[in-house]
């Protein structure tokens, strides 16, 4: 099964929109939302079923039990993250706390204890054929990193056949991006023409080139300012990345995904141009890897 | 000009964030920081940081910030296995004979240090990213930059934070990081208020519920700009009369806007239009936190 991710540095320039057009085009029977930290494929992808839930244990979260307590002061000095609060009593900030164990390895009294703690839901949506995994991780919580791990493994293990898997990715370039990454055939980088969008892109091309992951780029809302559209298709010349089309700016995009629907689901222009750049995506995804 | 007399207008730290990316984060945060003038911005967006573009601040300052990471005397190293089994970020291998660190998922605990018996590993320091500061007009710019490849920008954060204490006379103006995971809950843990920035779609809305749930939960005051505001209904808008929260203003979807924005130019500097839009906003913002804090004073 190849895998495409679709990524985008920057927030907002329609990894979604297009991530759910390239569904809807390939009649995908595997795909994932790993935008765990603010997920929004489901809402345009037209399960009217309940999805499978399941509980997501990121790491554990120490607990002190105030009666053991003897206030050596020990946890919070060996605390890195700031996470033993010294008020009445000595307390655990389960915000801040990452789980690593230290407090309870240094307690002298063993009053602290970790405690499994419930870090998201995992969501699966399947009718036997087709799989959709995504995922809702908890407010403020730092294990986004390994939750896209998991949304991924679980539709890979509900897949039944299926030659291709659409995955949507998170914003930015750290943890869950870098966990989306691993293990898939091609990533799709969502371009936006503008000097925050070229800045952003730069950098999520060198995080996807430090693993080694093929990478082409697409320009949506290209006419909204074509002297950086240009500039785009420039820096893909440069370093040699297939650029492979532009969408344009095109208000029945939101009519579309404010009802529920893909822009490949109206005739409207970005989706026919999003047609174009699912036609050479596959392409070069499915192309024979040379050497 | 608007009139700074209000309680606690003088020195509040305002953050802003969204959820959902592209809903205009940095549009807000750096024009309200250029029209206020006198203040501080600081960019916490650190995987991604674009405020630096707008401003294109002047006689910047950089500094590494570093994290610590585990090394071992190989020589020394008997292969007991104690900081593998004890690491609970499964950052350490000992698969054949050797000891192997993981830099990128370690959390720099210090853990594995504490463990080893034979006081064989130490910490160095590993650079993941900087912090930049330098002035626009008058506005102090502070941006956070992560390096690529590297999985968390939380200590970056810390460290804006840890070089911006609080001044009595300056506002400042926190540009958040999108979604409502651990980093943006590092960047508003010291705001006064927040401001969610919300977009007219239904992924908007989706989104802005998310961040209105964590202001909530950290009980942070807050109010919400609706952006890119059409004559169309606005789903945002509804949202919001629903939870009856108070709308600070709205910002039309305008192409003009679009052009400056998309070309990093400072909105508030470049039009008399934008200036008044954005005076207005950050005079309801104003309003708000003097109410907040004679509420609970």
């Amino acid at each position: 099964m190849k895998q495409l991710l679709i990524l985008s540095g920057k927030g907002g320039t329609g990894k979604t929109t297009i991530a759910s057009a390239f569904i809807k085009l390939a009649k995908a029977k595997a795909y994932a939302d790993c935008d765990v930290d603010a997920p929004n494929l489901h809402l345009i992808t037209g399960w009217n079923t309940e999805p499978q839930k399941t509980d997501y244990y990121g790491l554990p979260v120490a607990e002190i039990d105030r009666e053991l307590c003897i206030a050596c002061d020990q946890c919070r000095q060996n605390c890195r993250f700031e996470a033993i609060l010294v008020e009445e009593e000595y307390k655990v900030d389960p915000f801040a706390c990452e789980g690593c164990g230290v407090c309870a390895y240094v307690c002298p009294v063993e009053a602290v204890t970790m405690v499994p703690a419930v870090a998201g839901d995992l969501m699966l949506y399947t009718d036997g054929e087709n799989v959709f995994s995504t995922a809702q991780l908890k407010m403020g919580s730092g294990t986004s990193g390994l939750l896209v791990t998991e949304v991924k493994k679980q539709m890979r293990a509900a897949t039944v056949d299926s030659k291709l898997a659409i995955i949507d990715g998170s914003p930015g370039i750290g943890c869950p991006v870098i966990a989306s990454l691993s293990g898939v055939d091609m990533v799709l980088v969502v371009a936006e023409p503008s000097v925050s969008g070229i800045s952003d892109l730069e950098r999520i091309i060198n995080t996807a080139a430090k693993f080694g992951i093929r990478t082409a780029v697409c320009i949506n809302k290209f006419d909204t300012n074509m002297e950086k559209t240009e500039a785009i298709e420039r820096f893909c010349q440069d370093h040699g990345l297939p650029c492979i089309g532009r969408i344009p700016f095109d208000p029945e995009a939101v009519t579309a995904i404010n009802n529920g629907q893909t822009i490949v689901d109206l005739h409207c222009a970005s989706g026919k141009a999003a047609q174009e750049v699912y036609a050479k995506t596959m392409e070069l995804l499915f192309a024979e890897e040379v050497g | 000009m608007p009139d700074f007399t209000g309680a606690g207008a003088d020195n509040m730290r305002l953050a802003v964030l969204s959820g959902k990316g592209g809903t205009g984060k940095t549009l807000l945060a750096v024009n309200l920081a250029a029209i206020a003038k006198n203040t501080t911005y600081i960019d916490c967006d650190v995987e991604e940081p674009n405020g630096h573009l707008f401003f294109k601040p002047q006689d910047v300052q950089e500094q590494a910030v570093t994290v610590k990471i585990p090394q071992v005397d190989k020589e020394r190293c008997n292969g007991c296995r104690k900081c593998v089994e004890f690491c609970n970020f499964n950052a350490l291998a000992y698969p054949k004979e050797k000891l192997i660190v993981f830099e990128e998922i370690c959390h720099s605990c210090g853990g594995c240090i504490l463990v080893c018996p034979e006081k064989v590993l130490t910490e160095k320091e590993k650079i993941i990213g900087q912090v930049q500061k330098g002035t626009s007009e008058q506005v102090t710019v502070y941006t956070g930059i992560l390096n690529p490849g590297e999985p968390s920008g939380v200590p970056i954060i810390k460290r804006l934070f840890a070089l911006n204490k609080p001044k009595t006379d300056q506002k400042t103006i926190i540009d958040c990081p999108p979604g409502s995971s651990c980093i943006v809950m590092e960047s508003i843990k010291d705001a006064d208020y927040c401001i969610l920035v919300a977009e007219p779609t239904l992924f908007g809305v989706h989104n802005l519920n998310m961040v209105y749930e964590l202001v909530k939960l950290f009980e942070k005051p807050f109010g919400v700009v609706l952006n890119k505001c059409l004559e169309e209904e606005n789903p945002a808008e509804k949202f919001c009369e629903d939870k009856d929260i108070t709308i600070l203003g709205r910002i039309p979807f305008d192409h003009e806007l679009g052009i400056l924005n998309s070309n990093a130019e400072v909105a508030v500097r470049s039009s008399a239009k934008y200036r008044a839009i954005f005076s207005a906003l950050l005079e309801a913002v104003e309003k708000e936190v003097s109410h907040e804090t004679t509420a609970h004073s």
